[in-house]
């Protein structure tokens, strides 16, 4: 218990009370202190900081502060050497080789090899991990068989022939860096893993290689870390903490009453009554996610109606819904995988280009090749899980269909884990709220979900030739060669309107001026250790 | 004695019901823990329900969750891993107890005098004063009344944190004035209608005809009659600022358990809801029994029953 107690080092800037006086005269004490410390919202309780187990963003964004892989990524979301100084991959593009920077240490002071590297990947793939990035990592040798039970972790594809180097295998072509700058792909210290378990993520027993160390966890609070003096080049700033701020508007106002450097999120609202509040202070950018609704293909009336299919999502004004529902600086989308993939060029719907005007000429056209009309209107149900902005855009889409092509719809909101569990079941959906926030920036990411195989398929798609297409990419020599099979792929997808795309998302923060470094990037991480504070004014 | 043990065993099988029937239907909601948006490959999900015994048949999970239970282990949290239910009510518990108690030691303590007050002075213009206060501060619900007093004293003023716990007292003033207030309130109300009644009764009438000082009058004859419907308010008023200060935990940011009834829910979290429930569940028959325990000493007549 002694681990879950509150560290009163934390609340050296705040004064602690004298003694309770009379409230107004405790009023009189200065405002909220920002000094060295970085204050940055983080959404949700992170579920937990065992790097390997980690599965939402809440927690990776902690993670990345405390750890370090063998690549890494700097403020801009480039890749930069991690613990690897450098690493090379052989002609056949199967084999990569990572040399390791000497004198790497953990956060206790104890030196770190590429032993205990290897060790930490076959402690991330065995089952009883259950790691939930695990799956990402299917093109190194035997990930899937070792994860499934059905090899020892001893067989995984990674060896560490000295202590300086560590080598992975590979079935088929991948961008090996990429990946290794998931959390999965972080190094956790075994023997406190072994000492305490579940448990060993507290203040005190968690040993990490990054910039920073764990220093305190109040769980639904704050976690706070320190500068970690074991770590290459100190970050600048000495300490950083991670509020819980669950509610969007609640963290607004935390940002406005100073208590906050930088906020993980801005609840929706008009953009200009935010840019005029906020000016330079508002940052948004580009963001790996796109936000489409999904058609049951398993059932009528969307199963062998690819002409009722394109119907709807002709009729849909997307810049409408980005300028006036969701209204966020959302990009309009006609694909699936957003821009900003490093080295892949997007596939787009052809009609993409064309005027509104001409796009609802087109769609009454394929909504009556479909066999509908204002004798026989479409009836049809828009599900989505309960939440405002989900609401809005399910009444304008509804509209949209109503006034273009006469379509009668039902909308229903259903909560979470209903929502969830029905849209996965493909039973009684039809059009549901779908979309997809991307793990790495892989085009992989987004297509992987429409393999007839693949747990995460919604709409039932399942076509030979898309997954013929996909498993052409991972046979491509290349890196060049496996994008444009896999852009392939994404065109044979839109063209069957397994989808309708509505709009690419964006990320969202307010940052106070005296933060330095902050740039925008598309998976939106900003590790700390590349940014400054400067004295507030 | 015989009488306390037979309490006990009551207590003993209300919390059995209780966590029984909270069991059964938290089963009964569709969805479970591990539904997410990103669903995890099969082996790894059975993995997972392996480890928290959920590929076993219902009944045999009961009983393991049962047993457990009696041993004081409420098991691990299912959305948070790293921590035990224990731990996690251990956390939180305090925090909800220090805020509430608080919350409700401030709605005692302005409630009560502004109450005798609007009752000495009733139908006067400080009464309707006071009591209009009261009633909107009974109408407007906690969710418009924190985030005012935020945008007044954290955004506004910037005297105090608009939201956030790091364990010092600053930011604990804002949510104990939201907890308060509509307690506040409540008990002011109250105090002046059972003030009001004590007042007006023949016994008191007749004090005064003797001649006795209005002082005395009040402190020593009406006011602990008067004040028996307050402590009877005071069980179901210190269970709410305990348990039900969910909206007041989530929009301030505050660490406690009451959120846990909401989020537990929301996330599937069976273990977490069920050992939050036992723990408030006990507390209320603990408070019940405590101002039971008041009353008798206050009101005599109470004692045979």
């Amino acid at each position: 218990m002694r681990a879950l107690a509150y560290n009163r080092k934390d609340g050296d800037l705040i004064p602690q009370p004298v003694k309770a006086g009379v409230l107004p005269l405790l009023l009189l004490c200065c405002g909220p202190a920002l000094g060295q410390v970085l204050e940055r919202g983080n959404g949700p309780e992170p579920s937990t900081l065992d790097a390997h187990r980690c599965p939402e963003v809440a927690c990776a964004n902690v993670l990345r502060d405390l750890y370090e892989g063998l690549v890494a990524e700097d403020g801009g979301g480039r890749r930069v050497p991690g613990m690897a100084e450098r690493w090379e991959v052989s002609a056949d593009g199967r084999t990569w080789t990572f040399h390791l920077r000497p004198g790497l240490r953990w956060s206790n002071g104890e030196p770190l090899d590429a032993g205990q590297v290897v060790a930490s990947f076959r402690r991330a793939f065995a089952p009883a991990t259950a790691a939930p990035f695990a799956g990402h990592f299917e093109a190194i040798e035997n990930a899937g068989a070792v994860q499934r039970g059905e090899l020892p972790p001893t067989r995984l594809g990674i060896a560490a022939p000295d202590a300086q180097t560590v080598v992975f295998t590979l079935v088929r072509s991948a961008d090996l860096p990429r990946l290794l700058t998931l959390p999965t792909a972080f190094p956790v210290y075994l023997p406190a893993l072994a000492e305490h378990g579940a448990q060993h993520t507290r203040p005190g027993r968690l040993v990490s290689n990054g910039a920073y160390r764990l220093a305190g966890w109040l769980p639904q609070a704050m976690i706070t870390l320190e500068r970690n003096p074991e770590f290459r080049e100190p970050a600048p700033i000495p300490r950083v903490r991670f509020h819980v701020t669950e509610d969007a508007s609640s963290e607004l106002k935390r940002f406005e009453a100073g208590g906050l450097h930088l906020t993980e999120t801005v609840p929706p609202q008009p953009l200009p009554a935010l840019r005029a509040r906020f000016g330079d202070q508002l940052r948004i950018s580009p963001y790996l996610g796109s936000f489409w609704l999904g058609y049951n293909l398993d059932q009528p009336p969307f199963k062998d109606a690819p002409a009722l299919r394109e119907a709807l999502s002709l009729a849909i004004d997307r810049d409408i819904l980005t300028r006036h529902v969701t209204g966020l600086g959302e990009v309009p989308a006609y694909g699936l995988v957003p821009p900003g993939v490093a080295g892949y060029t997007p596939a787009s719907l052809g009609w993409g280009r064309a005027t509104q005007a001409q796009r609802e000429a087109l769609a009454r056209r394929r909504y009556a090749e479909a066999g509908y009309g204002p004798d026989r209107p479409l009836e049809v149900e828009l599900r989505y899980n309960t939440s405002t902005p989900h609401r809005r855009l399910a009444l304008a889409v509804a509209a949209m269909w109503r006034e273009v092509l006469g379509a009668r719809v039902r909308l229903r909101n259903e909560e979470w884990k209903v929502f969830v569990g029905n849209r996965r079941q493909r039973v009684i959906t039809q059009v549901f709220r779908g979309g997809w926030i991307a793990d790495v920036d892989d085009p992989r990411n987004f297509l992987d979900n429409f393999r007839g195989d693949s747990n995460a398929n919604w709409t039932g798609y399942d076509d030979p030739a898309f997954t013929a297409l996909l498993d052409a990419a991972d046979a491509a020599p290349t890196l060049e060669a496996r994008a444009a099979r896999l852009r392939e792929a994404e065109a044979h997808l839109l063209r069957a309107h397994a989808i309708l795309p509505v709009y690419f998302y964006t990320s969202k923060h307010l940052v106070r001026p005296e933060v330095g470094g902050f740039e925008a990037n598309p998976l939106d991480r900003h590790p700390t250790r590349f940014l400054t504070l400067a004295p507030r004014e | 004695m015989k009488r306390f043990a037979a309490r006990t065993l009551e207590a003993a099988l209300t919390l059995w019901l209780l966590a029984t029937l909270c069991f059964v239907l938290l089963r009964a909601a569709p969805g479970g823990p591990f539904d997410a948006e990103k669903t995890a490959p099969p082996e790894v999900e059975a993995a997972l329900a392996a480890q928290y015994r959920l590929d076993q048949p219902l009944l045999s999970q009961y009983g393991h969750w049962l047993g457990d239970v009696l041993r004081g282990d409420l098991g691990p949290s299912f959305q948070y891993p790293d921590y035990t239910v224990n731990q996690l009510i251990a956390a939180g518990l305090p925090i909800s107890l220090v805020n509430g108690g608080l919350a409700l030691l401030l709605a005692l303590g302005l409630g009560l005098p502004l109450g005798i007050w609007a009752a000495l002075r009733a139908g006067r213009w400080t009464d309707r004063v006071l009591m209009f206060g009261a009633g909107l501060g009974l109408a407007v619900p906690k969710f418009v009344a924190a985030p005012l007093l935020i945008l007044l004293f954290a955004v506004t003023l910037q005297w105090l944190p608009a939201g956030g716990w790091d364990g010092g007292w600053r930011s604990a003033v804002l949510p104990i004035i939201a907890l308060a207030l509509p307690n506040l309130a409540y008990c002011a109300r109250l105090t002046r209608a059972a003030m009001l009644e004590v007042l007006g009764a023949d016994y008191l009438r007749a004090a005064r005809a003797r001649g006795l000082s209005e002082a005395r009058l009040l402190f020593a004859h009406a006011l602990r009659p008067g004040l028996l419907p307050v402590v009877a308010w005071l069980s179901p008023a210190l269970i709410n600022v305990v348990s039900g200060s969910a909206v007041v935990e989530q929009v301030f940011g505050i660490p406690g358990i009451g959120r846990y009834f909401v989020q537990g829910a929301l996330n599937r979290d069976y273990t977490l809801v069920l050992g939050v429930v036992l723990v408030i569940g006990a507390a209320i028959i603990l408070i019940n029994a405590a101002v039971d325990a008041v009353r008798g000493w206050m009101d005599p007549r109470l004692r045979e029953l």
